[in-house]
């Protein structure tokens, strides 16, 4: 991770977004609509990563930052008409200052005890969200209207709820997070992140805050998982506390774990096998969960480490 | 000259066992000290309350003319306490070059140094004999490369106060003669406060000696004076006086 081959890293980065970019041309309707959505709920594994991959942090109450950017966006433009991009920044900041409470609180807890108390947390924002069911829609959840999800830009509207802009949204929302994701982990705060992970004790003695890096962990994690939260509501219009259910808060667990913990692009090859999966297995059978269980079991059998941590092990040392 | 470090009345209580019972220790500037004691001395827990991983049930710690009492341990590194571990923890997943990275980002960041981090790392691998092995995984170097690794580390924290938890523990012959060297060279710029059982290398490297017994200081003074006290030998040399 040191130094080692940054030109080849940002060039492997810069490859899978051109790629990306390239697919929307080619793609067929359906699989367009499906890896708009896979690289939003990619973004909500890459904040998941950083915060149980790089500081080695297990929270099982991730559906929280998600549901936050979903609501604080969705319910901004439902109820108040806000505009896409101030909606979108107000999402972004429920998701790190809920972030910045949670964190408070939780570190002061390590291990089993932290995803217990993540998990209560976000099992409390969900009952929220179904208490106030006059402003959410309780477990109906809202629809957010196609003319209220029109983004304007001087003179210029674009309208998100047309296939190719969302899916360039979505690209767009995907690539800056990754950039940003990969210049963290690159970083001196990034060395720190997994000397935390390593041996707490040991950093502490280096002259480390532990503390205080480990809360900015949190909230830089809360935060782009609300941001997935806040592009979700305002691309695909459905906001719903389906989302801030515990479910929610598995899903990124194992997605990055499929992906490759602590891995760059590990989340989105998690989310994208995984929802393949379930896609081309639930065309065969009503059991698909069962087949899917089974290729999560191969995969923890063969590739412990997740697809491209086990790569980057036996092969390409230098993936970041 | 003021002492660079002072202790009043220091005092540790585990449960019922005071490990370390009301002690005054005073360490001056550039000093090469030495702890010495029988297990259970207290001399472990004694730097682990000089360094902070452990706070005092009494007493008062005053380094460089400040009360450093109630700092955490991360602030009193900043201030130039270093502490290298009798066990070694390096990082062992992390090569040896990100290893020293962690300790010279932290002085560039409190702006104790200057220049960039990789030139910083290299001068600490090189001074440890371990810069061709920079990116070597911690955990596969030997025993003795990565104890010198936590010197290195110790070093890169530009420490004005070196503490050496058992630095030669498990080292080959060969390699502490190496290591006499290092720590003389270390303290042209630093202040070292080294616990050592191997007795010829206290015997070579300490200005004084620092002898623990009970968790109290027992004896204090010159190599030669610790060496013909009676006292001593009685606690620790283990000889019998007719």
């Amino acid at each position: 991770m040191s130094e080692a081959s940054p030109a080849k890293a940002y060039a492997l980065h810069l490859g899978v977004i051109a790629l990306l970019f390239a697919l929307s041309f080619v793609l067929p309707a359906y699989h367009h609509g499906l890896l708009a959505r896979i690289m939003v709920l990619a973004v909500f594994a890459m904040g998941y990563n950083m915060l149980f991959g790089y500081v080695g942090l297990l929270s099982l109450g991730h559906a929280m930052f998600f549901s936050a950017g979903l609501y604080g966006a969705g319910l901004t433009v439902y109820h108040f008409g806000w505009s896409v991009p101030a909606a979108f920044a107000a999402g972004l900041a429920c998701g790190a200052l809920l972030a910045l409470a949670i964190g408070l609180l939780a570190l002061r807890t390590s291990g089993v005890a932290f995803m217990i108390v993540t998990m209560m947390f976000a099992q409390v924002f969900y009952l929220v969200i179904l208490y106030f069911a006059a402003w959410t829609g309780g477990d109906q959840g809202l629809v957010v209207p196609q003319p209220a999800r029109i983004l304007v830009l001087g003179s210029a509207s674009l309208d998100l709820t047309n296939p190719t802009v969302r899916y360039m949204s979505a690209l767009a929302l995907f690539s800056i997070v990754l950039l940003v994701t990969l210049a963290i982990v690159r970083s001196r705060y990034g060395r720190v992140l997994v000397a935390i992970r390593e041996n707490e004790g040991r950093t502490k003695m280096l002259g480390y805050d532990t503390f205080s890096n480990k809360l900015a962990a949190v909230v830089v994690s809360g935060a782009i998982c609300a941001a997935s939260g806040a592009a979700y509501a305002l691309l695909f219009g459905y906001v719903g506390s389906s989302f801030a259910s515990v479910q929610y808060s598995i899903l990124p667990l194992l997605w990055v774990l499929l992906g490759g913990i602590a891995t760059t692009l590990g989340p989105l090859i998690g989310t994208l096998f995984m929802y393949y999966v379930v896609d081309v297995t639930s065309g065969y059978t009503s059991a698909y969960l069962l087949i899917v269980g089974i290729a999560l079991i191969l995969l923890v059998l063969f590739f412990p480490k997740g697809i491209l941590g086990t790569i980057r092990q036996r092969w390409l040392g230098w993936l970041p | 000259m003021m002492p660079l470090l002072t202790t009043k009345g220091l005092s540790r209580n585990f449960g019922g066992l005071r490990a370390v019972d009301g002690v005054d220790f005073a360490l001056m500037p550039g000093e090469i000290r030495a702890v010495i004691g029988p297990n259970g001395a207290g001399k472990t827990t004694f730097v682990s309350l000089v360094s902070g991983r452990i706070q005092p049930s009494s007493g008062m710690i005053v380094f460089d003319g400040a009360d450093i009492t109630s700092l955490p341990a991360y602030a009193r590194v900043r201030l130039g306490v270093a502490y290298t571990f009798q066990i070694t923890s390096v990082f062992a997943n992390l090569t040896a070059y990100d290893n020293v990275a962690l300790p010279v980002q932290r002085t560039l960041t409190d702006g104790r140094s200057k220049g960039a981090v990789h030139a910083g790392v290299m001068a600490a691998l090189e001074r440890t004999g371990l810069a061709d092995r920079a990116h070597m995984q911690a955990g596969h170097l030997s025993y003795g490369h990565q104890r010198l690794l936590e010197v290195a580390m110790g070093l890169a924290l530009k420490p004005r106060l070196l503490i050496l938890d058992e630095p030669t523990q498990g080292l080959a012959d060969s390699e502490i003669d190496n290591f006499i060297g290092l720590v003389r060279e270390i303290a042209n710029s630093a202040t070292v406060l080294l616990i050592e059982h191997n007795m010829p290398v206290v015997m070579q490297l300490a200005d004084r000696i620092t002898v623990f017994n009970a968790g109290r200081i027992l004896a204090e003074g010159t190599p030669e004076q610790i060496r013909a006290n009676a006292e001593v030998q009685d606690a620790y040399l283990g000889a019998t006086h007719g």
